[in-house]
Formats: C-alpha cells, structure tokens, sequence
C-alpha cells in the first residue's frame, strides 16, 4: 500500500516537473521572440516547412474527412428526412471540432516529431553545445522561430482543412446524396455564425504553441545517441497528440 | 590566471569531480590527462560553463563563471573557443556556413566579402583550402577536426579548449593536429587547455601537464618533471604508452 502511494507520488511529481519543463521552455521561447536578435531566416524556414510543406496532407486528409463526413451524416439524416442540414452539420463539425484537431494531429506527426528529432540529434552530437560556446541562446535561435511559426501556421492550415473539408462534403452532399445545393448552401447560412470560426482558429492556435513547444522540449531533453532521439520522437508525437486532445475538451467546454 | 577551486560534481550517486584544483597559467598550452571516464570532459564543459558545479569555483580575472548568467556569461563565453571531441559541425550546414557562423552571429560589422575572406583565411590555415561547399557527412574525422578548429578560432579566442583532439586518428592526422594547435597558439598567443589520453602528444605540445585521477588532480607539472615523476598513478598511466613495442610473433 505504501509503495503504491510513493509510486503514485512520483508519478504527480514527474507529471508536475514535465509540465514546469513545457511551461518554462514556452515562456522562454515567449521573451526570446520579442528580444533582438531576431531571427527571420529561421522563422522563414520554419514557415515554408510546417506551413507550405504540410498542405498538401492537410488537403488530403481535410477532402476525405468532410466527404465521409457528408456520406455518414447524410444517410443518417435521411432516415428522418433531415438530409438538408448535412452542409450545416459538417460545417460545424469541422469549424468548431476537426478542422482544429486533425490538423493539430498532422502537424504533431509531421512537424513535432521532425523537431523533436532535428533538435534531438543537435543535442546529443553537442552542437546545441556547441551553440552556447558560441554565445548564441539556442531557446532564440532554435524554438522561438519554431513556436511562432508553428502558432501562426495551425489557424491557417486548419482553414484550409475547414475549405477542403466543405468541397469533400460538397461533392458527396450533392453528387451522390443528391441533396439540393441551394438548400445545403442556405442551411450554412442559417446555422454557422462567425463565432463557430473564430472559436476554431483559437483552437488551432492552442494546438500550434502545443505541438511546437512540446516538439522543442523533447529534443532538447534527448539523451543518449540514436536510441534518445527516436524516443524523443516518438514521445513528441504521443505527448502532443494526447495534450490535444485533453486541451480540446477543456477549451470546448470554456467555449461554448 | 584561470582558476579552479574545489570543485566537485555528482550526477546521481557518481561523483565525477571531488574537489579539484588547478591553476591554469595563461599564454600557454596546459594538457590535462586521465584515463577514461575520469571526468576530463566534465572539468572541460565546466571551464566554459556547459555545467554548473555542486561546490567550488571556475575564476577567470578572479571572477567566478559560474555566478554569472544571462548576458554576463555570454560575454565571458565570448572570450573561449572550443573544439569539441567530434567537432560538433552543424550537419545542416556547409564548412563555409558554419565557419561564417560565429562571425554573422557577433561580428555584425564585417561586410559580407570580409566574410567571405576570413573563413578562406581561416580554412587555409588549417590546411583545407576550397572545401567550402562540402557537408560535415563528406569530411573525414580529421577534417571535421580541423573545419572545428577553423571554426573555434574565427573570433580570434583569448583562451582555446580541445576536447580529446586527436581521438581516433591517424597518427599521421594526429601530427598534423598537434602542429595546428601550437600554430593556434602562437597565432592568437592564446591560453591552450586540451583534454587528452594521448600521451606522446601531450609530450609534443604540452607546456604543463596536469595529472586527473579520482576526480582531482594528482600531480601537474612540466612534461619534464611529469616524465621524471614517481607519482604510482602517473608511473601506471605513461609506462604502457612509452615502453617499447613488441611484435606479436616474434
């Protein structure tokens, strides 16, 4: 029994300390991004990657989403002849809930764990060392452009989800439930107001400080050669995955 | 004069550093040895402030390192150069861009032609000119060695580290290192600490050679007085490395 409670001590300490270690690292990154030097090229970089690169995923996977999305929905509708409110219930599933979470969970496996692996790799081959010899902070020249590209990023990629998302369900609503496109249009009208929108994009920009600082952290916690940095890699991914969608439930509920 | 005093480090119930000492005189080459695992690396990353220790103190001018932060440490920092074990080169990088680094980072004043003069400067020196636009993956461990080299010495350092730098060479790439460092060193007429094993070249290059041993320094002297020593530890650690070689076989 005694061990029990110890065991479970620290496991509330751990939780506590990683938590602090996510916090303070944010907060660096924070101050970092206000204090000269600033680094463009860095930022640049890092918006070309986690922005331009990831389109092409987050267009795939936002299609496929609001075209299932459409088919389930509308053959659910159907049953009680409510098929013409399938445009307005994709709409707001995606505004307010998907668009933000899946796009959080691609960028989490695309860009955290590429983080957590490039700044792991930096640190055990000690060229994060290296850069603290060389008087440069690596919190302002490796995280900050990283977080701030990846904040302002996610609300645009989850637009873009959200676009995807309409012209999948779009298709599906209209060429194959046959649902008039007049009425799908007009129920979007009715039912989505623009608070449902902004209420996604803070979301999506939550999950972009998540994915990115929790990326930086874990690379710049990995410890001993190759076999640290590919389990810095895979904790990036899990730890922001699981950090999504626990900040999801707890903003949804603030929200509405 | 950098100072060492009383240093000590535990990580976890290893205690690496047990209260050392060393006087570091300035304007020469000092080479620490030890065997391995001994923490010479751990003293090192100390020296420039990569670890802070549990007790004691690095004094530089009689300024400890280790109180200061922030932008303070980053001035002193300023005046060292390292060179890592593996040169730690920037993999994303070319050889031009991670010699140029340092200089875009703090020498906001050189136009980039100046720049672009220096690093070729600097790689001539170190006997690898028009290597530019190679990658650290396409460089041999003693080329990385020396793009490190090139690297740590761009800002003209007051005081240069060597982490073990002729682990893993050839001996005829070790020569060419040693030679290196004592032309670095009457260059920039630095102060020279290197971390080392290697006995025949601490010989070659060494102004005084300090002795690490239990986590403290167990005897420092000239290589001289360091030959002639009856010190056990330091009988052990020169008797296989300078006796004469048997052929196996014959």
């Amino acid at each position: 029994m005694i061990t029990a409670i110890a065991r479970s001590w620290q496991l509330v300490l751990s939780f506590v300390s990683e938590l602090g270690s996510f916090l303070t690292l944010f907060y660096e990154a924070l101050v970092a991004c206000f204090r000269p030097p600033f680094r463009w090229k860095q930022f640049l970089k890092q918006l070309e990657f986690i922005g331009v690169h990831s389109s092409f995923i987050i267009i795939l996977t936002g299609l496929f989403t609001g075209a299932v999305l459409a088919l389930q929905s509308g053959k659910a509708f159907r049953l009680f002849n409510a098929e013409a409110v399938t445009g307005s219930v994709v709409a707001l599933s995606l505004m307010r809930e998907l668009s933000p979470v899946m796009t959080g969970l691609m960028v989490a496996a695309r860009c955290g764990s590429a983080m957590a692996a490039e700044i792991g790799t930096m640190n055990v081959t000690q060229q994060v060392d290296a850069l603290k010899v060389m008087s440069v902070d690596p919190v302002s020249y490796l995280i900050s452009p990283r977080v701030l590209a990846t904040t302002i990023m996610m609300p645009l990629l989850s637009i873009v989800f959200t676009v995807t998302g309409m012209i999948g369900s779009y298709i599906v609503a209209i060429g194959i439930l046959g649902i008039n496109d007049a009425i799908y249009f007009d129920k979007i009208d009715q039912y989505v107001e623009m608070q449902d929108v902004w209420d996604g994009l803070i979301k999506a920009t939550c999950f972009g400080v998540i994915v990115a600082v929790v990326g930086c952290q874990r690379g710049f916690q990995a410890r001993g050669g190759a076999e640290g940095v590919g389990r810095a890699t895979t904790q990036a991914v899990v730890y922001a995955s699981v950090s999504i969608l626990v900040s999801d439930y707890f903003l949804t509920a603030f929200m509405y | 004069m950098l100072e060492i005093k009383g240093l000590e480090k535990k990580f976890g119930s290893l205690h690496v550093l047990k209260g050392l000492d060393l006087e570091i005189p300035l304007g020469q080459i000092t080479v620490i040895i030890g065997g391995s695992g001994t923490g010479k690396s751990v003293l090192l990353k100390h020296i420039v402030g990569l670890i802070k220790p549990d007790r004691g103190q690095v004094l530089l001018d009689k300024r400890d390192l280790n109180q200061l932060g922030g932008e303070a440490l980053k001035r002193e920092r300023m005046r060292f150069g390292l060179l890592f074990q593996d040169a730690a080169l920037f993999d994303s990088m070319s050889v031009f861009e991670n010699i140029a680094f340092p200089l875009r980072e703090h020498r906001s004043d050189l136009a980039e032609a100046e720049v672009v003069e220096l690093v070729k400067r600097k790689l001539l020196q170190v006997k690898l000119p028009g290597i530019e636009e190679k990658y650290p993956s396409e460089l041999s461990g003693g080329m990385r060695k020396r793009v490190g080299l090139a690297r740590a010495t761009v800002l003209d350092p007051e005081i240069m580290l060597y982490d073990e730098p002729t682990t893993g060479l050839d001996p005829i790439t070790t020569k060419a290192i040693d030679e290196l460092i004592v032309q670095t060193q009457q260059d920039l007429d630095a102060t020279s600490v290197i971390i080392s094993h290697d006995i025949q070249s601490t010989l070659r290059i060494a102004n005084r050679i300090a002795m690490l041993h239990d986590g403290k320094i167990v005897a420092s002297g000239s290589p001289r007085e360091f030959l002639e020593s009856e010190h056990k530890v330091v009988r052990d650690f020169l008797t296989p490395a300078l006796e004469r070689i048997e052929i196996n076989g014959s």
